[in-house]
């Protein structure tokens, strides 16, 4: 606060003494700086330094962006340069397609099982184990890294571990035995998304832990030894003091986890053969690969992705005020 | 300010990018030019072989207009990095890997050279390849692609899990769909191995090139998927083909699940379709002998039609010195280039009377000579625009109702050709 005060009066001091012996040259002068300040804020050197994150985001998000909702109104197709094509305006036609396509509607109804089941579970576990690895004492490093490991390794490659897991003659069906599923689990109409959606729980588990470590480094000692004063349990400890203070990482594992899983391409295109068995793995981002990328269609690929983020958008600010409501 | 001004820099970003390289270039000057091009080559080891070969015999003899070759860049299939090189427009002068279902979308990108623009050159081609080449023109009546080889597929077969289930290794009885279904029952039943046959039963649109797509020409005695802008595949043909599929799958003679490598080559499945190509690959890791796909009336062997795994080759538009271009494509499509393509790689150039063009190699190699005989009996993939969307159409009906057994196949089928219709008249 006092330093917004103090760039305020270096601003306007100067300017009101030269304005004062010189009002034909200080006036222009004077209306200059104080425009070029106005543009640059209370903190110049704050602009200059995000000036670079800001121009990643232009040019990395928000152009794409823009240019994908200009595609999804238009007939538009990638073209060689030189060549002579056009691009005709076609209002809503690319949504109707969207719309109209059974495979397109239900890649969206299987993200959304895939988030009802992937979601809730990383919150739980993330911070459930957390909060055990906050208490933990003895090979805490080791048990970190242990959890952080499969976030940092290519789904490629673990796809091909669960592959061997998962498989019909697979670790779990193995061990199963007569309790095995048939058909089995990647080939099944109703376990492929669960499935899919454990996988995901399990990869990017190490990432919301540290997050949810981070929170709890936060919430005082005292607080605990109050309750434990009161008579409450480790389990009521729990529920009543960290689940409520870390509410704010709470919300931000649930937006994350949301964005991350609407985005799912990897798994269903690699775990279950192209969103296998017949589409019931299918997501949003693989169909729009499928149109976009393989038949030719970026139009209708880019409307699936403008209705994508807008879902997005809803689910997370649906969450964040259920999350952070008091 | 700070509002508008993103605002105005994506409007102007959004205008250049609408505008830009969509101007007309100079296509004549273009055609006459000689110099050097640059070449790309399909990354299988033996085409690499001939590839290399090819340009060291050609830059030999023509120091201004050398020859570049390179790998196709890695990507997930060679043909969404070639689209994505035409829109960059650094797409090579030359690509000895183009597949002709990825022909109509690279054409309409705007992407492609009519290779009629070349004194000579439909001639050249009808003369090289004889009537097979009309398969390759393209609607309005061009050859955006020059027929180079083809992988005419049949169904390979493991002589020793045949001869462990008891069935004749020699001279199996594969002619039918029935002899088909008697031979996998009886090597699932005697565990000679885990499958009988293990097409991948996997979404991509290209997967019904290896199970129904053989099957169908075969039956229909060469239709193609779509022929005069309407599905041919939801006919007695088509859906009994279909059956027959659903039937190796419902019995679990093949499995429904995808195998993480090559099932024949690992010997988990008896048999496989798969063109001459696998020769080399397998060698003598399998003893194997080849058939040709069955029909619903057993057809004589020199009679039956498949389904050709073509590749050819194109020249794109990006080329500047599109004279040597062409110059290139007719001498690595010689007799002499062609010779040694089959030479070192055992594919089959797309030439009329191949066999006779070639008897010393068939004499030497007579296990390609079948192979030989069925390339003069190949049905390519239409070539029709949307021709990648036609394809996926297809395939998720036919993974819905044939792989998974939701849906009956007249209901998918019926759907699907609608479907397909609708995107052929659209085009």
């Amino acid at each position: 606060m006092s330093t917004a005060h103090a760039g305020a009066a270096a601003t306007t001091g100067p300017g009101a003494r030269t304005g004062g012996t010189s009002p034909t040259v200080g006036g222009p002068l004077r209306a200059s700086r104080s425009r070029v300040a106005a543009a640059l804020g209370r903190h110049p050197v704050g602009m200059v330094l995000a000036a670079p994150y800001a121009v990643y985001v232009a040019v990395v998000f928000a152009y794409p962006f823009g240019f994908a909702v200009w595609m999804s109104f238009h007939d538009y197709f990638f073209a060689a340069p030189g060549a002579v094509v056009e691009r005709p305006f076609v209002g809503l036609a690319n949504y109707r397609a969207m719309l109209a396509d059974e495979g397109v509607r239900r890649a969206f109804g299987n993200i959304l099982v895939f988030l009802v089941i992937n979601v809730p579970l990383t919150v739980a576990l993330a911070l459930l184990l957390a909060a055990a690895l906050n208490g933990v004492v003895h090979a805490r490093a080791f048990l970190r890294v242990a959890f952080y490991v499969p976030y940092v390794t290519a789904s490629v490659a673990v796809v091909g571990v669960w592959l061997f897991l998962f498989s019909s003659n697979g670790m779990v069906n193995t061990m199963l035995g007569p309790l095995a599923p048939e058909p089995s689990w990647l080939v099944n109409e109703a376990l492929a998304m669960p499935v899919i959606a454990l996988f995901v729980v399990w990869k990017q588990l190490g990432f919301f832990i540290l997050l949810y470590l981070a929170a709890l480094q936060n919430v005082p000692k005292e607080l605990y030894e109050s309750a434990a004063v009161d008579g409450a349990s480790r389990w009521h400890q729990f529920w009543s003091v960290t689940v409520p203070a870390v509410r704010p990482a709470t919300a931000l594992v649930v937006i994350l986890a949301t964005i991350t899983g609407a985005n799912l391409f990897t798994e269903p295109y690699l775990l279950t053969g192209g969103g296998g068995p017949s589409g019931a793995s299918a997501s949003p981002v693989l169909v729009m690969y499928q149109r976009g990328i393989q038949q030719g269609q970026p139009d209708v690929a880019a409307a699936i992705g403008v209705l994508l983020v807008i879902g997005v958008l809803l689910i997370s600010a649906v969450n964040r005020r259920l999350i952070e409501r008091d | 300010m700070r509002r508008t001004f993103p605002a105005v820099l994506l409007t102007v970003t959004l205008a250049l990018t609408a505008g830009c390289g969509d101007s007309g270039g100079d296509a004549d000057k273009a055609n006459a030019a000689t110099g050097p091009i640059t070449v790309w080559l399909s990354n299988n080891k033996e085409e690499l072989a001939w590839g290399k070969a090819m340009v060291e015999a050609w830059n030999a003899q023509h120091a201004d207009q050398k020859i570049t070759a390179q790998e196709i860049p890695a990507g997930e299939t060679s043909e969404e990095v070639i689209g994505a090189a035409i829109t960059a427009g650094n797409a090579p002068c030359l690509i000895f890997n183009t597949a002709p279902a990825a022909v109509p979308q690279f054409q309409k990108q705007g992407g492609l050279v009519a290779l009629d623009s070349f004194d000579g050159a439909a001639q050249y081609i009808a003369d090289r390849t004889g009537d097979t080449a009309s398969q390759y023109k393209s609607p309005d009546g061009k050859f955006y692609q020059l027929p180079w080889k083809s992988n005419p597929v049949m169904i390979f077969y493991n002589k020793q899990i045949f001869a462990k289930a008891g069935l004749d290794a020699e001279k199996p009885a594969l002619s039918t769909y029935d002899e088909l279904l008697a031979a996998a029952r009886k090597i699932k039943s005697s565990r000679a191995a885990a499958a009988a046959i293990y097409p991948a039963p996997t979404s991509e649109f290209f997967q019904s090139w290896f199970d129904f797509y053989p099957l169908f020409a075969a039956a229909t005695d060469g239709k193609q998927l779509v022929q005069d802008g309407k599905a041919q595949f939801n006919s007695p043909e088509g859906r009994q083909v279909a059956e027959l599929w659903k039937t190796l799958y419902d019995e679990g003679l093949a499995p429904k699940e995808q195998y993480n490598g090559d099932a024949f080559g690992d010997g988990r499945s008896a048999m496989a379709i798969v063109g001459p190509w696998a020769i080399a690959v397998y060698g003598s890791k399998v003893k194997w002998g080849a058939v040709p796909v069955p029909t619903p009336t057993g057809r004589p062997a020199g009679q039956v039609k498949t389904f050709s795994d073509a590749k050819n080759v194109a020249m794109y538009s990006a080329c500047q010195n599109r004279a040597t271009a062409w110059a290139v494509l007719k001498f690595a499509t010689s007799k002499e280039q062609d010779g040694e393509l089959l030479n070192k790689t055992g594919q089959m150039p797309l030439r009329k009377d191949l066999a006779a063009a070639y008897p010393d190699y068939f004499s030497k190699n007579p296990a390609y000579q079948q192979f030989a005989d069925q390339a003069g009996r190949t049905v390519e993939v239409p070539n029709v625009p949307s021709s990648v969307a036609i394809w996926q159409a297809f395939r998720d009906a036919y993974s819905e109702s044939v792989i998974f057994g939701k849906k009956p196949v007249p209901d998918a089928f019926a759907a699907a050709a609608a479907k397909v219709d609708q995107l052929a008249a659209e085009s």
